[in-house]
C-alpha cells in the first residue's frame, strides 16, 4: 500500500518535472540578446536536465512537506510529540522562576550583543529593532483595528524627516550656541511622535468611510503623496538629494566612534523597543483595545452596542502612527543620511509583512516577523544575486506553512476557578 | 483646443495600456478577494516570453505577421501556465485562511519571478522589437496618436467586450459569477470551484501577456522590473473604477489616464502621480466602492 | 586607551615580524578591499560591473604576487543603491576590516555609507557617484572618485547647447532623481546664465509606460531643444516618442544616457542623440586590455562604469603599494601625489578628491555608435 502511494507520487513529480520544464523553457533554456536591432537566441541546454530535477526533487518535497503539515495540524489537536513539547515548554514557562529567568537570560544576551558582536551586527540588529517597533505600531492599526494600511512609511517619513529638517534648519544655529546638536535627537524624539500623530489623525479623517481593500488603497495613495511631496519640494526637505550628516544622538558631549555610536543607538532602540511593547500591550488590554477588537471583528454590531466607530478609527491611526513617527527619528540617527526613496511603497509592504507572518493581531508575532525580515536578508548576503530570490522563496513557504502566522495570536480567555472562590 | 486634444488622446492611450493589465487584475480580485501582486510580473514575463521566442522565430527568417501571431499566442499560453501554476503553488494552500496571508503570498511570489528573470534572462534592459504594423493613413495625425497606441486602444475594447459577453452568457462565465458572490454556496449548488478559480487565473495572464507584448512593442524595451511599476497604476485603476466590475476597470483606467495627461499638460508632471492619487481619493470619498462597483451591504 | 595601544603594539609586531620574512611563520594576512553597489534590485546593472572590474584587476595583481608580499582579497557587498541597506554594508565592511572601499554607486547610498567610513577611516573610492557636493563640500576627506562631477558635466551640455548648437529656448527635464535633477537644475543654471530660456522646466515619473503627455507639452512649449538629466531607459522612451509625433529637435542628455544600451534599446531613434559622458578612453591600449579580459573571462561585454571601476581599483592598489602600508594617511597622501595608467589615462586625484586627467566629452550617436564630438 505505501509503495503503491510512493510510486504513485514519484510518477506525478515525474509529470511536474516535465511540466515546470516546459514551463521554464523559453525563460531557463533560451537565452535572449539583442544587438543592433535583432534578436539572438543562445541556447543553454545544460539547464534542461537540471530544471527537470530541481522540479523532481522539489515536488516530491513539496509533497511531502503538505503532508506532514497537515499532519502536524491534527497531532497538535491529537497530542502528538510536538504538540507535547509545546504544552511541555508551555508549562514551564507558566512557572514564574523559569520564565522570569528565561527572560532574564535573554536580556542580558540583548545587553551583551553589541560588545559580543561587531558594528556591523549591532546595526542590523538596530534596524531589527527599528522595524520591531514599525511592527507594532502597525500591528495596532491593522491587527487590532483590521484596517489595512499600505502608506505607513509616510508615518516613518514623517518621524525621520522631522528629524532631519529639525537639523537641517536649526541644527547650525545650536552649533552657534555651542549646543551640541545630538540635543536635536532628543528633542524630536518626542516631536515626532506628535507630528506624526497628527499625520495619523489627519489621514484618518477622510477615509473613515472606507473598509477592507479600498481603505488599502486610499492610504496606499497617501503615502506616495507624502513621497512625493517630499521629493519635489527640494527647495525645503532637499528633495530626492535628502538630508545628509544628521547628528548621532546627545550623550554628555562625548564624540562618538562609528562602533560606539551604534552601540549607543542600539541601547536607546533596545528601550524604546521595550516601552513600545509594554504600551502596546496596556493598549491591548485596555477599554480602548477591546473596541478596537470588536470593531475589526465586526464594524455594525459594534456600533449597536453603542462604540464610537469614528472615534475608535481615529485612535487607531493616531497610535499606529505614533510609533512609526519614532521610529523614523531613531532611523534617521542610524543612517545618517535620509531621502524619499527610504519611505516607498515597497517599506509600507514589508512592514506588512512583518506584521502578517509573525501573525497578525499578536505582539509576540510582530516581533518574531520583523526580526524575521530583517535579518534573513543580511544574513542571506552570502547567497549573493540569489539573495532576493530565497528571501522571496522563504516568504511564501513560511506563509504557506504557517497561514496564521508564525506566532499566531491567542484569544484572551477568561476562565472562571472555582477553586480560588472556595478558598 | 488642439493642445487639449492632443492631451486628451495621449491620454487615451494610456488609459488603454493601464486597462489592458488593470482587466487582469480586477478579474481575479473580482472571484477570489486577492490583491494579486504577481499579476504585474506575469504581464513582464508574457513580455519576455514574446521577446525570446520572438527573436527566435525572427533570426530564423519566418515572416513578420508569422512571428507576431506566434510570439504572442505563445506568451499567451506561457503566462497563463506561470498563472495556473502560481495559483495552485502560492494561492490555493492559503485558500479559507487569513485573507492577508494570500496578499503577502502575492508579494512573495512577485519577488521570486522578478528576481527569477533577473538572473535566468538579464538584469539590462532590452530593446523590444515591434512587430506591429505601421498604418500608413494614420501618418497624417501622428502628432495625436500613433499606430501602436491605436492597436492598443483597439485590442482594449475587445478584450472588454469579450469578458463582458464571457461573464453575461458563457456557462463558466456564470460559475464565476456565483463563485465570486459566494464560494461555498457555488460548490453547493455544484460549481467545480477550484477549476473556475484556474480559468480565471489563466483569462486574467492571458490577458496579461497581451498587455505584455503590446506594451513593450510601445516602450520599445522590457527589463525584468517593469511589471512592478505597471501593476501598482493598474491596480488603483481597478480600484478607481470598481474593483471587480470588467468595465469599471476599464473606465478607471481611462480615468487615471486622463489625469494624469492633462494634469501634465496644465500644470506639471512633477505631480503626475499625486494628481492620479487625488482624483481617486476623491472619487473613492464621493463613491466609497469606485465608480461601478456594487455597493456592499454590510450585514451583520 | 591602555587596551588600544596593546592592540597597537601587538599589530606593531605582527608588522615587523611579516617585515623580517617570517612569512612562513605566519601566512601573510591579505589586504582587504570592499566593493559595495546595487548588486541585486532595480539598479543592479550599474552596480555588477564594478564588481567584475575589482575582481578582475585584483586576479592581475594577485598573479603577480600581490601588493608588497600580501595578497589581496575582496568583500563584495549589495546595497540596492538603498542608503539603509549601504549604512548596513558599510557597517559590514568595517567589521570585515577592510582598508578601502570601492564604490558605493548611487551618490545618495554613497552619502550614506560615507558617514561611516569616514569615522572609521577607510578610504572610499566610487567609480560612478557624481553628486558635487561629495568632494566639493570637503565634509568627506576620504572621499575620492573616478568620474567627474555632475556639474562640470552639466557645464559641458549648457556651453555646447548654448554655444554650438546655438539653441535659443530650450525644454529640461528629470527624472526627480537625485543624479537626474542635480544635473538638470545645473544644465539650467547655467543655460540661464548664457541667456538660453527654459520655459519648461519638469520632472517626470521613471518606469512609466507613456510620456506622450509631457511630449505634447514640449512640442506645445515651441522649445528648440530638450535637455534630459537621467538614465537611458526613460531617454529612449522619450525620443522614441518624440520623433514618433515629428518633432526632429536636438536631444541632450548625460552619461547616464551615454551607455551603448541605449543605442541598443533605441534603435533608429536614438540616431542624432547627443549626451556628455567622460571622455572617450576606448582607444587607450589599457582600456582595449580590460575589456577583452571581460569577455574572456565572463563572456559578456562590460556594463555601465566597468572601466571607471577598473581605474579606481587600480588607483586604490597603487596607492596603497606606494604608501607601503595599509596606513590611512599615507593611502590618501599616495592616492592625491601618484599619477597611475589606467584604462582611463594616465589620472591622479586633485585635493577634494575628484580625478584628474579625466573629464567629460560630447558625444553623438552617428550610424548605431556614440561618437566623440571635438
Amino acid at each position: 500500500m505505501k509503495s503503491r502511494s510512493l510510486l504513485a507520487d514519484i510518477g506525478k513529480s515525474f509529470l511536474i518535472a516535465i511540466w515546470f520544464m516546459v514551463l521554464l523553457f523559453p525563460l531557463m533554456v533560451m537565452k535572449v540578446n539583442v544587438s543592433k536591432g535583432v534578436a539572438q537566441v543562445q541556447f543553454r541546454w545544460n539547464m534542461l536536465p537540471l530544471v527537470g530535477i530541481a522540479a523532481f526533487v522539489l515536488s516530491l518535497l513539496w509533497r511531502f512537506a503538505l503532508e506532514w503539515n497537515e499532519k502536524r495540524g491534527n497531532d497538535s489537536r491529537a497530542g502528538g510529540p510536538l504538540a507535547k513539547l509545546k504544552a511541555l515548554t508551555s508549562q514551564y514557562l507558566g512557572i514564574a522562576v523559569v520564565r522570569k529567568g528565561a527572560l532574564f537570560i535573554l536580556l542580558a544576551f540583548a545587553l551583551a550583543y553589541p560588545f559580543l558582536f561587531g558594528m556591523y551586527h549591532t546595526n542590523v540588529m538596530i534596524t531589527a529593532f527599528i522595524y520591531i517597533i514599525l511592527a507594532l505600531g502597525l500591528n495596532i492599526v491593522v491587527g487590532l483595528g483590521g484596517l489595512l494600511n499600505l502608506g505607513y512609511a509616510a508615518f516613518f517619513g514623517v518621524g525621520a524627516y522631522t528629524y532631519g529638517l529639525l537639523w537641517k534648519y536649526v541644527g547650525h544655529s545650536f552649533i552657534a550656541a555651542g549646543i551640541d546638536p545630538g540635543w536635536l535627537f532628543w528633542i524630536s524624539l518626542p516631536l515626532a511622535g506628535i507630528i506624526a500623530t497628527l499625520f495619523g489623525i489627519l489621514l484618518s479623517l477622510p477615509v473613515l468611510r472606507l473598509r477592507g481593500d479600498y481603505l488599502a488603497i486610499i492610504t496606499l495613495a497617501f503615502g506616495e503623496i507624502f513621497r512625493m511631496v517630499m521629493q519635489n519640494s527640494g527647495d525645503i526637505t532637499g528633495g530626492a538629494t535628502g538630508i545628509s550628516l544628521i547628528p548621532r544622538p546627545w550623550l554628555f558631549n562625548i564624540k562618538l566612534t562609528p562602533q560606539k555610536a551604534a552601540t549607543y543607538i542600539y541601547f536607546i532602540a533596545i528601550v524604546l523597543v521595550l516601552i513600545t511593547i509594554f504600551v502596546v500591550r496596556r493598549i491591548e488590554d485596555s477599554k480602548v483595545g477591546r473596541a478596537l477588537e470588536a470593531m475589526r471583528e465586526d464594524e455594525i454590531a459594534c456600533q449597536a452596542m453603542g462604540i464610537n466607530l469614528v472615534r475608535n478609527k481615529l485612535i487607531t491611526f493616531a497610535l499606529g502612527a505614533f510609533w512609526a513617527g519614532i521610529a523614523g527619528v531613531v532611523m534617521a540617527a542610524q543612517t545618517t543620511y535620509i531621502n524619499p526613496d527610504s519611505f516607498t511603497l515597497w517599506e509600507s509592504i514589508i512592514i506588512l509583512m512583518a506584521v502578517v507572518i509573525g501573525g497578525t493581531g499578536s505582539i509576540p508575532g510582530a516581533i518574531g516577523g520583523a526580526i524575521l525580515l530583517k535579518l534573513l536578508p543580511e544574513y542571506f548576503r552570502a547567497l549573493a544575486q540569489y539573495r532576493m530570490l530565497i528571501y522571496g522563496i522563504a516568504m511564501i513557504l513560511v506563509i504557506i506553512f504557517k497561514p496564521d502566522g508564525l506566532i499566531p495570536r491567542k484569544r484572551k480567555q477568561y476562565t472562571f476557578k472555582e477553586k480560588e472562590l472556595a478558598k | 483646443m488642439e493642445y487639449f486634444l492632443k492631451l486628451f488622446l495621449s491620454g487615451t492611450a494610456k488609459g488603454s495600456i493601464y486597462a489592458l493589465i488593470a482587466l487582469g487584475y480586477t478579474m481575479v480580485y473580482g472571484i477570489i478577494q486577492l490583491i494579486n501582486f504577481a499579476h504585474g510580473e506575469i504581464y513582464m514575463i508574457g513580455g519576455f516570453t514574446a521577446l525570446i521566442l520572438g527573436g527566435f522565430f525572427f533570426s530564423n527568417s519566418m515572416p513578420v505577421w508569422l512571428v507576431l501571431l506566434f510570439s504572442v499566442l505563445l506568451s499567451i499560453i506561457y503566462a497563463s501556465a506561470f498563472g495556473y501554476t502560481i495559483e495552485k503553488i502560492a494561492y490555493r494552500p492559503l485558500r479559507g485562511k487569513p485573507r492577508l496571508s494570500a496578499l503577502i503570498s502575492a508579494i512573495g511570489v512577485s519577488i521570486v519571478l522578478q528576481n527569477f528573470v533577473l538572473l535566468a534572462q538579464t538584469e539590462k534592459f532590452m530593446p523590444f522589437p515591434s512587430y506591429l504594423p505601421e498604418f500608413s493613413w494614420l501618418q497624417p495625425y501622428k502628432e495625436y496618436i500613433n499606430s501602436t497606441q491605436l492597436i492598443i486602444l483597439g485590442v482594449t475594447a475587445i478584450i472588454m467586450v469579450f469578458l463582458t459577453l464571457l461573464i453575461k452568457f458563457t456557462r463558466i462565465g456564470k460559475a464565476m459569477r456565483a463563485t465570486a458572490q459566494d464560494m461555498h454556496m457555488a460548490q453547493l449548488v455544484g460549481v467545480d470551484v477550484n477549476q473556475v478559480i484556474s480559468v480565471t487565473f489563466i483569462i486574467g495572464s492571458s490577458l496579461a501577456a497581451i498587455g505584455g507584448v503590446l506594451i513593450c512593442s510601445y516602450m520599445g524595451q522590457i527589463n525584468y522590473y517593469i511589471g512592478f511599476v505597471a501593476g501598482i497604476k493598474a491596480f488603483v485603476a481597478a480600484v478607481l473604477g470598481g474593483i471587480g466590475s470588467i468595465p469599471g476597470a476599464v473606465l478607471g483606467s481611462f480615468i487615471l489616464g486622463w489625469t494624469e495627461s492633462l494634469g501634465t499638460g496644465y500644470i506639471s508632471s512633477d505631480y503626475e502621480d499625486a494628481f492620479a492619487f487625488v482624483i481617486l481619493i476623491v472619487i473613492l470619498l464621493i463613491k466609497p466602492d469606485g465608480i461601478l462597483g456594487r455597493t456592499q451591504r454590510q450585514k451583520v | 586607551m591602555k587596551r588600544t595601544y596593546m592592540l597597537l603594539a601587538v599589530f606593531a609586531l605582527a608588522g615587523l615580524m611579516v617585515f623580517s620574512g617570517a612569512q612562513n611563520a605566519f601566512a601573510a594576512p591579505t589586504i582587504k578591499i570592499g566593493v559595495a553597489g546595487a548588486h541585486t534590485g532595480d539598479l543592479a546593472s550599474y552596480g555588477l560591473p564594478s564588481v567584475n572590474a575589482a575582481k578582475l584587476v585584483v586576479k592581475n595583481i594577485n598573479d603577480k604576487g600581490g601588493i608588497n608580499g600580501q595578497k589581496v582579497e575582496l568583500v563584495i557587498e549589495d546595497d540596492q543603491c538603498k542608503p539603509e541597506l549601504a549604512t548596513n554594508a558599510a557597517a559590514k565592511l568595517v567589521s570585515a576590516k577592510v582598508v578601502a572601499v570601492i564604490g558605493h554607486i548611487c551618490s545618495g547610498a554613497t552619502k550614506a555609507a560615507l558617514g561611516i567610513y569616514k569615522d572609521s577611516k577607510i578610504v572610499t573610492i566610487s567609480p560612478s557617484a557624481t553628486n558635487p557636493p561629495l568632494t566639493q563640500s570637503g565634509e568627506y576627506p576620504n572621499f575620492f572618485r573616478t568620474i567627474a562631477p555632475d556639474d562640470a558635466q552639466a557645464k559641458l551640455a549648457a556651453t555646447f547647447l548654448a554655444k554650438t548648437l546655438k539653441l535659443k529656448k530650450i525644454a529640461v527635464l528629470h527624472d526627480k532623481g537625485d543624479y537626474g535633477k542635480g544635473f538638470a537644475e545645473l544644465v539650467k543654471q547655467y543655460a540661464e546664465e548664457y541667456g538660453v530660456q527654459v520655459p519648461l522646466f519638469e520632472g517626470i515619473n521613471p518606469g512609466a509606460p507613456d510620456y506622450s503627455a509631457v511630449v505634447n507639452k514640449i512640442s506645445n512649449a515651441k522649445v528648440d531643444g530638450v535637455v534630459w538629466g537621467g538614465y537611458h531607459p526613460e531617454a529612449s522612451k522619450l525620443v522614441q516618442q518624440m520623433k514618433d509625433k515629428g518633432m526632429n529637435i536636438p536631444f541632450i542628455s548625460d552619461d547616464g544616457v551615454k551607455d551603448n544600451t541605449f543605442i541598443e534599446v533605441a534603435g533608429k531613434y536614438a540616431e542624432g542623440v547627443y549626451a556628455t559622458g567622460p571622455t572617450d578612453t576606448s582607444t587607450n591600449a589599457l582600456a582595449i586590455k580590460a575589456i577583452e579580459e571581460h569577455k574572456k573571462t565572463f563572456g559578456t561585454e562590460p556594463g555601465a562604469f566597468f572601466l571607471n571601476a577598473y581605474a579606481a581599483t587600480q588607483a586604490l592598489l597603487n596607492a596603497i603599494e606606494k604608501a607601503g602600508s595599509t596606513d590611512y594617511n599615507k593611502i590618501v597622501a599616495a592616492l592625491k601625489s601618484n599619477y597611475v595608467d589606467t584604462p582611463l589615462g594616465h589620472i591622479s586625484f586633485d585635493q577634494k578628491g575628484d580625478i584628474i586627467g579625466f573629464g567629460f566629452s560630447v558625444y553623438q550617436v552617428k550610424n548605431g555608435v556614440f561618437v566623440e564630438l571635438k
